[in-house]
């Protein structure tokens, strides 16, 4: 059995399928993965995603471990409440995890991590932290929901206290107001508009049962993927991990190498990469055949073997199969994909497939 | 909890095998596997008049979370196919033993059905897999 959330008893009753994932027991869906999928793009979705973990970090060199420790750079971040995604890496430019930072005030940071790298993420913080005057506290007291989707904010917004309604309505994208333990960001991982909340544990179930009968339809871990990889965004131990750089994962937009002279973990490793060249693409696949797209099928043009995919499954939005794949480099307009014996015909596409519930690509 | 029609025989793979009585018999996928494969998005039918050994793969079932091969309960050959469902995958999961049938086999020996799993054996099955 693995872990579970302060939301488990919820889940239970709105029937769920439990699976395990990363160490918790979580919600797979609530009866049908496509009819959640869709509620999100047309109306709004809730996800559990307690199981992430949060950081707070505080101290007088905060800003300056950050800037150590991420490929991104937080100088960027100068207004409180202002949102940055990071990538974490080894020495060698492996992905040891991708995180959001939020900037609290001057010396405050909250970080959100992946669930299933958390205690991975957390020893490789503390290690580097030795060197640098600042304190990083788990935030284990807090749930997390995550409400997406076109209806997200206006159901979400009565539900909160007044004191934080007004800040969290006047929320600009990748933004955060926050009210005693109440955090409110206008984040989230669906390509959708909506909040990501984080709230104290004991408070989670009468807010989640708040937002359900406000019309936000609860949604497992299955929509959540497919919502992503319409999306066009990485999930991580799938699309990236310790063995794969960056800039062989479609993030290079998240590296920041200006200014030159921060020394951030991983850099010099990056920019050995960036200059013997010969990196692999990340690139967006939409199957043209019939069938469906899965991770580690393998990506040919003509007798070439160009690379594989990452992330691959039916898009319900589109109707159609899509995937991520990391390929040669030189790879055309077309390929085939090794599906169950068969080479089926794909078109290589600039992720993302769909945001804000439209079509970012053409089906024909 | 799944339904499992007392009239259906089955196999250990999930699929259940209705006799026509006219030497034929209609296959398709149990409750319980629909409900574990989730929401389906994609069908691939077996082509009519192939002739199939029991076991052979013949079909296959893909779901929002992965594939799975549908295989020949019997050896026979394939005398219809169930073309709607290339355009509605989803009726296997409203209604797995009606409108989800997959395909329809003439059997080799009609004999062989004695062979396959009746109801209360294939509930003894999923009780056992639950377990």
């Amino acid at each position: 059995m693995g872990q579970r959330t302060p939301l488990f008893a919820e889940h239970q009753r709105l029937g769920a399928r439990i699976v395990p994932f990363g160490g918790w027991d979580m919600p797979l869906h609530y009866g049908s993965q496509l009819e959640e999928h869709h509620a999100v793009r047309q109306h709004s979705g809730m996800f559990d995603v307690s199981h992430m973990r949060i950081l707070d970090l505080a101290g007088s060199e905060a800003q300056a471990f950050l800037r150590h420790l991420l490929a991104n750079d937080v100088a960027k971040l100068k207004t409180p409440g202002k949102a940055l995604y990071s990538c974490m890496l080894r020495d060698d430019g492996g992905v040891l995890d991708d995180l959001i930072v939020y900037y609290r005030g001057p010396d405050r940071y909250r970080i959100v991590v992946n669930a299933a790298t958390a205690e991975k993420d957390l020893a490789w913080m503390r290690t580097q932290l030795s060197a640098f005057s600042a304190e990083l506290q788990p935030r284990s007291d807090l749930a997390m929901i995550a409400v997406q989707g076109p209806e997200a904010r206006a159901n979400t917004l009565p539900l909160l206290d007044p004191a934080l309604r007004e800040a969290a309505g006047a929320l600009k994208p990748f933004f955060a107001a926050e009210s005693g333990d109440w955090f409110v960001g206008r984040t989230g991982y669906t390509g959708e508009d909506g909040f990501e909340v984080m709230l104290p544990a004991d408070q989670a179930p009468a807010f989640w049962q708040a937002l359900h009968e406000a019309g936000v339809r609860p949604c497992g871990l299955g929509a959540r993927d497919t919502l992503r990889l319409e999306a066009g965004m990485n999930l991580y131990g799938q699309d990236m991990d310790e063995t794969v750089s960056p800039l062989e994962s479609g993030l290079n937009w998240t590296v920041a190498w200006e200014p030159e002279d921060r020394p951030f973990i991983g850099r010099a490793a990056l920019e050995a990469q960036r200059k013997a060249g010969g990196l692999r693409r990340f690139v967006g696949l939409l199957l043209l055949d019939r069938g469906v797209l899965r991770s580690h099928q393998k990506v040919f043009q003509g007798e070439q073997e160009m690379g594989e995919i990452t992330s691959g499954g039916f898009s319900p939005s589109l109707q159609r199969s899509i995937a991520l794949a990391r390929v040669d480099a030189r790879i055309g307009e077309t390929c085939e994909v090794e599906v169950r014996g068969k080479l089926l015909r794909a078109r290589v596409v600039k992720p993302p497939f769909v945001r804000q519930g439209k079509a970012c690509i053409s089906l024909d | 909890m799944s339904t499992v029609p007392n009239e259906l025989r089955y196999t250990q793979d999930h699929e259940w095998v209705r006799d026509n009585g006219d030497g034929t018999v209609t296959v398709g996928i149990t409750d319980h596997a629909q409900e574990a494969l989730g929401d389906l998005v994609f069908v691939e039918i077996p082509e009519v008049g192939r002739s199939l050994a029991a076991g052979d793969a013949c079909a296959v079932v893909e779901s929002v979370k992965a594939a799975s091969d549908v295989y020949s309960p019997l050896a026979g050959e394939v005398v219809e196919a169930n073309e709607a469902l290339s355009e509605a995958p989803e009726r296997i999961n409203e209604d797995p033993y009606g409108e989800g049938w997959i395909f329809r086999l003439a059997l080799k020996d009609p004999a062989d059905l004695d062979q396959l799993l009746n109801a209360e054996a294939y509930e003894q099955l999923l009780a056992e897999e639950e377990a």
